[in-house]
């Protein structure tokens, strides 16, 4: 709340690094781009117009505030810790991510730059961009890996009828990185007019702040509704981390809150020994990928891995630069959650509170199912429920053994 | 170190010819035979050699030179086998210098100052980390000038006047002028453009302007090395390494055709003035 010489809120810094993280490792014919955009940001911070649009469409378009949501039923079940959600899965095109990039999109009308491209792993975000430039009538070419193009029919056909262009990665192993790395490759190509729209709170400075700023209307709005709900705030926040944009989105406001617990859930796929996982906090260590320094998936050599989960949204071999920071500070504990896990969680939470939820947050949810029960019915637990799940179900009955093709 | 580098450009300047840069990587298509093509180098006219440091995510690459990090890695190389490679051309080899060209990730696992004493050990002469601008300075480029290897930094169509003495500031060796926005393998821009480029660049500095990116043929080479005092090929190169995978041909027939390549590219360069 208030800005200490202590506050775990001040970063990045002038660099871009929270403490040794973050950064602008990237080619020399990105960097005037990346200083562009981080002066053109620091204006639109400052301009009052520039925040009043943003509000107005987080309203009107979005639908914020997302409601706060005691769950009743599951917090009777589990018989410990009130449990909350942020319902951002109510959200226009059904997740958090629309909230980065509305504002992203008005950063790129106010530079003047038209033409948007973007990275997407299962499409929600590429859905949300395409969503963002059908409004606004900027062309739009989403980056998607090959597999996933196939994988994802639904929403490739979405992002099709909002006008964009999906052009299929086959580059590397054809996966979510490789999409980001040819983002980067068409960026570096087209650099007058086109703005790269990331998906996730990393890549180079100033992408994890700004990406972070976006989505802490997250937070800030859970903590004014926790006030009004409770009275006070609450004992635990849980979210899943995937690059981490939802996570940061909820955490960022409650870094200096001391007695608030804050805990990250990754995916941990078929488990940590194998190399079927996306735990890059758990299991990766610092390296410098796509623009800055962070934990990384790779091996002896600093070659990356793939990663691995059964939530696509999850499935990135990084993590945004200001979760190692929070880890290694200590501020935030970051654990894995299997895919099975995972899966029962998705279930759970639909029988018990009518609510489908993305893969993505059924990770966060099955931590909480693990850690409410052995928490005082006095105390308080909020989950970003940051997705809705109808994405997921065919994914879902696939594992549960269910043929729709039937 | 640095005096390998300068004594190359040195000679080129006095035959009034541009320097020929040739860029392969590492352990393309595997170890022996990549040490085939660098050792043969030189007698096809290279007169300095980029030596790329395979990565699994080449950003800034085009297609040609992603396919050879990959073909390097699935044979199994390592930082360690391509700083063994430096090794073993330097021990039949030590006036051809040799710049490793890569990705900062696999130094940065590696160790810097283990790194950097292993490449100078190994008789390399220069670096090219393609993801480190001058903002990033303080992890490798100073280190690495500090204990006598060269930094060389890319300038950009997009490196304004203003930003040109930042980039230009500890670069060392000589500066790799990219011809264009974009990446590796691409098409080249219009010689008119690069030759006011590298005019531009001579008004910031006295070193060697080498230009790379697009450059494919002897035609080429001659075009753009009138005015510059390098002229850097790479996916062509290793697009001939593919092409020679895909026959199924033998090292020795793979590393033939680079350096024909070579030799094509060597004679547009030295007709150029």
């Amino acid at each position: 709340m208030t800005s200490t010489a202590n506050s775990l809120r001040q970063g990045p810094d002038e660099m871009g690094r929270f403490g040794m993280f973050g950064g602008r490792f990237v080619a020399e014919t990105l960097m005037p781009l990346i200083l562009e955009l981080d002066e053109a940001y620091k204006a639109a911070k400052a301009d009052p117009s520039f925040q009043d649009e943003l509000d107005y469409l987080n309203k009107h378009y979005i639908g914020r505030p997302s409601p706060l949501y005691f769950a009743e039923r599951l917090t009777e079940h589990l018989g410990g810790a009130k449990i909350y959600f942020k319902r951002d899965e109510l959200n226009h095109t059904g997740s958090h991510k629309i909230n980065n990039c509305i504002g992203q999109i008005l950063l790129a009308k106010r530079m003047g730059k038209p033409r948007i491209i973007a990275e997407t792993g299962a499409g929600q975000h590429g859905v949300a961009t395409a969503t963002v430039c059908a409004r606004f009538g900027f062309p739009c070419v989403v980056y998607m890996g090959a597999k996933d193009v196939e994988r994802q029919a639904p929403n490739v056909f979405r992002m099709k009828l909002l006008g964009a262009e999906i052009i299929p990665v086959t580059a590397g192993q054809g996966t979510l990185k490789d999409s980001m790395n040819e983002a980067l490759r068409d960026w570096v190509t087209n650099v007058d007019d086109t703005y790269y729209l990331i998906g996730t709170a990393a890549g180079p400075h100033p992408f994890p702040q700004m990406v972070r700023d976006f989505q802490s209307v997250i937070g800030r709005e859970t903590k004014e509704q926790m006030m009004e709900a409770e009275g006070r705030l609450p004992d635990m926040l849980v979210a899943a981390v995937g690059g981490g944009s939802n996570a940061i989105g909820l955490f960022h406001p409650f870094l200096d809150d001391k007695d608030v617990q804050i805990v990250g859930v990754e995916a941990g796929g078929k488990g940590l020994d194998g190399d079927e996982h996306c735990a890059s906090l758990t299991a990766g260590k610092p390296g410098v990928l796509h623009g800055n320094r962070t934990y990384l998936l790779q091996n002896y050599d600093g070659q990356i891995d793939e990663g691995a989960s059964i939530s696509a949204g999850l499935d990135y071999p990084g993590i945004g630069p200001e979760h190692s920071f929070l880890k290694e500070s200590g501020r935030v504990e970051y654990v894995p959650i299997m895919d099975d896990e995972a899966l029962e969680a998705f279930q759970l939470l639909t029988r018990l509170e009518g609510i489908i939820p993305a893969l993505e947050p059924s990770h966060a949810l099955a931590e909480l199912v693990k850690r409410a029960p052995k928490m005082d019915k006095d105390q308080i637990i909020v989950m970003n429920l940051c997705g809705r799940g109808d994405k997921d179900v065919f994914t879902a009955a696939k594992h549960l053994g269910v043929d729709l093709e039937q | 170190m640095t005096q390998r580098m300068d004594d190359a450009f040195a000679a080129t300047r006095a035959e009034n010819r541009p320097a020929l840069v040739t860029f392969v990587m590492a352990g393309d298509p595997n170890f022996d035979t990549a040490k085939e093509i660098v050792l043969g180098l030189p007698d096809a006219g290279a007169d300095v050699i980029e030596l790329g440091m395979p990565f699994s995510d080449p950003m800034a690459d085009g297609p040609a030179i992603q396919a050879a990090g990959q073909r390097a890695l699935k044979s199994g190389q390592d930082m360690k086998k391509t700083l063994e490679l430096v090794r073993q051309f330097r021990a039949q080899n030590s006036g051809t210098p040799i710049v490793l060209m890569g990705y900062y990730n696999p130094i940065y696992i590696y160790g810097v100052d283990q790194f950097l004493a292993d490449a100078l050990e190994a008789g390399v002469d220069g670096l090219i980390v393609v993801d480190l601008p001058p903002e990033e300075d303080e992890e490798l480029c100073l280190p690495a000038l500090n204990k006598g290897l060269n930094f060389i930094r890319l300038a950009t169509p997009t490196t304004d006047d203003k930003r040109l003495p930042q980039v230009l500031a500890n670069t060392s060796g000589f500066v790799y002028y990219v011809s264009m926005t974009g990446i590796t393998g691409s098409a080249l821009s219009n010689p008119t453009n690069i030759s006011a480029a590298v005019e531009r660049l001579n008004k910031h500095t006295d070193l060697p302007i080498c230009v790379g990116f697009g450059i494919k043929t002897a035609d080429d080479a001659k075009r753009i090395g009138a005015n510059a005092d390098g002229v850097v090929v790479g996916s062509v190169l290793v697009s001939a390494v593919e092409d020679g995978v895909a026959a199924n041909e033998q090292p020795s027939q793979i590393a033939a055709r680079v350096h024909k390549i070579v030799r094509d590219l060597a004679e547009g360069a030295r007709s150029s003035r």
